[in-house]
């Protein structure tokens, strides 16, 4: 495998293993739906996105919203990998007085472009800064990443309609499809099918692909910048939980608590991976 | 006395201040024509975003405006603008401090016609709520162009509350305007009304009514009720035999209880003339629906006779 990919992908398991730290042992955290993203985010923050982490607020730079807020704890250890923020931190989650809330909160911690948590409202606060950015910043992109679980909110969908309405071809959707909610499997829960005809019919030109596939995240993400006049929508397939066993596909682990040998076992095996790639 | 309306007002300021300022973004759910927006559509059609009938969406896209360093107005009556889209300002908008300003058009009963529904008496209560959030609620057209002026320049997340209905000029704007600073519409020794937005208008008309009675009521309009200038309400109450507090707005959660707390020291006898745990209903006018709701001028002179004599 190519050295870069290879890199990419060991930087995606360094985050898993960030993510594991952060969470800790006794204490709930969004582990699975932090691990379905960490190629998304690896190859974003460490391949794809202009962005200067000495100079965060750079008013060109390209932005990623998490709108599945409750993720980012794998933005947290992407940017503090970039230098936003010293990793220590990291180990302060969620404690009282901490920058590093269980939602992002830009108001705390460089690197963080919006407020998210209440779910459904990260697509439409990208296709407002990417319809702001256009008017002097043309080449600046917008990322918004939403959970399949979270396309249950109505206002995704106003979001998309506007998105289209205003031909936003700066803002690209990556839908985290991990197939799970916190209460089981979406298909099941509340199941949203035809996803990808949706979206066309909704006017986004679409991509679907193996969110943990490092290649088919470069390349669609590269098809995408030569898309114009429609947003782009990048349906990921991904595993939630995804390079950690008990937490795959657990729904579970959505928000889930490791005990002491669970955590041994999550890092042992994040460890091992990273082995296996070199 | 000259009249004006308060949506105008705005549609005009705004347009004035999108000359200034090429930040200024307008953003509207198809009531154009009611809010007065369509005035900077005109004007600036490349900054003017209809966004279809969905608050939502269109409040959390100003949100994303602001963090591309724009300064977006959105714009639809108040009840959907402070109800409809709550959770947008307050998660996306309100905890992240965002540059949004949010102005509620054919607040209170001022959409007299359309029932429960349209008649936002909760917005203000609401809107404070959010922490950080600026509440202006001005009392005239006069006042309105001052009010947007002073949301503009502000940084920070603004809810303005607008009538739909022609106003007379009461506003003294030879005093300026500062955010938050309470305003003497008239002078008197004996009592005081406080009220904000359009309720001053009958609060001068109860303390004409008093004056043939030999009582001397003061009127103070609370232009914000966030932030609050609270020693300025203190001194305004101070050494008055009561104060009276009026708003067209639910009790709960609005200018009453807030001036209630304000002045929970002060040793004057209070009441408040707000609307009791009911919904707004159709009607022929604004004037009949504040009679309905026992927020008339003569409602007001009875409350403070009750205090003066009591």
């Amino acid at each position: 495998m190519e050295e870069r990919i290879l890199n990419l992908q060991r930087k995606a398991n360094l985050l898993r293993k960030d993510v594991v730290e952060m969470i800790g042992v006794g204490k709930a955290g969004h582990l699975g739906g932090s691990c379905s993203l960490a190629e998304i985010v690896s190859v974003l923050y460490f391949s794809k996105m202009r962005h200067d982490p000495a100079n965060p607020k750079m008013p060109d730079r390209d932005r990623l919203i998490l709108s599945k807020g409750h993720a980012g704890l794998i933005q947290y250890a992407a940017l503090a990998e970039c230098g936003y923020f010293p990793k220590e931190w990291l180990q302060r989650l969620k404690r009282l007085g901490s920058p590093l809330q269980g939602h992002p909160d830009m108001r705390k911690v460089p690197g963080i472009e919006a407020n998210t948590g209440s779910l459904g409202q990260g697509v439409s606060l990208a296709a407002g800064l990417a319809a702001g950015l256009r008017m002097e910043y043309p080449q600046a992109k917008v990322y918004a990443v939403v959970g399949d679980g979270e396309l249950a909110e109505g206002q995704l969908w106003e979001a998309f309609m506007a998105a289209a309405a205003y031909g936003l071809d700066t803002l690209r959707v990556i839908v985290d499809c991990n197939g799970l909610q916190a209460t089981g499997a979406t298909s099941e829960r509340f199941p949203i099918p035809r996803l990808q005809e949706k979206l066309e019919a909704f006017g986004f030109c679409t991509f679907s692909i193996d969110g943990h596939d490092i290649p088919q995240i470069l390349r669609a993400l590269k098809e995408a910048d030569s898309v114009k006049g429609r947003p782009t929508a990048i349906l990921a397939h991904t595993v939630k939980g995804k390079g950690i066993s008990f937490a795959e596909n657990n729904a579970a682990f959505h928000n889930g608590t490791m005990t002491q040998e669970q955590y041994e076992t999550a890092l042992r095996e994040l460890e091992e991976k990273e082995g296996d790639s070199l | 006395m000259s009249v004006h309306n308060q949506r105008m007002e705005y549609g005009k300021t705004l347009v004035e201040l999108g000359k200034e300022d090429p930040r200024i973004v307008v953003l509207e759910a198809d009531l154009g024509k009611s809010t007065q927006s369509c005035l900077f559509e005109a004007a600036f059609p490349e900054r003017y975003f209809e966004m279809g009938i969905a608050e939502q969406n269109m409040t959390s896209f100003a949100g994303g405006l602001s963090l591309a360093e724009k300064i977006p107005f959105v714009n639809t009556f108040a009840v959907f603008a402070a109800g409809r889209a709550y959770d947008q300002l307050r998660q996306s908008i309100g905890t992240a401090g965002l540059n949004v300003k949010v102005v509620g058009s054919s607040a209170g009963f001022s959409d007299f016609g359309d029932g429960a529904t349209h008649q936002s008496i909760d917005d203000l209560a609401l809107m404070s709520a959010i922490p950080g959030m600026t509440v202006l609620s001005p009392c005239d057209g006069v006042e309105t162009a001052l009010a947007v002026r002073a949301a503009a320049a502000l940084e920070g997340p603004v809810y303005i509350r607008l009538c739909r209905n022609d106003l007379e000029d009461i506003f003294p704007a030879e005093t300026g305007y500062t955010i938050g600073e309470p305003v003497v519409l008239r002078e008197g020794e004996d009592l005081v009304f406080f009220t904000t937005g359009v309720l001053a208008h009958g609060a001068l008309q109860a303390a004409d009514a008093l004056e043939a009675e030999g009582i001397q009521a003061q009127v103070v309009h609370i232009p914000s009720l966030k932030p609050l200038h609270e020693e300025s309400v203190l001194r305004l109450a101070q050494g008055k035999k009561g104060a009276v507090i009026c708003e067209e707005h639910s009790l709960r959660g609005g200018l009453g209880m807030l001036l209630c707390y304000v002045l929970r020291n002060l040793p004057i006898q209070k009441e408040v003339l707000a609307v009791q745990d009911r919904y707004g209903q159709s009607a022929s006018s604004q004037e009949e629906l504040l009679k309905e709701y026992g927020l008339d001028a003569s409602r007001m002179a009875e409350a403070a006779l009750k205090i003066w004599k009591g």
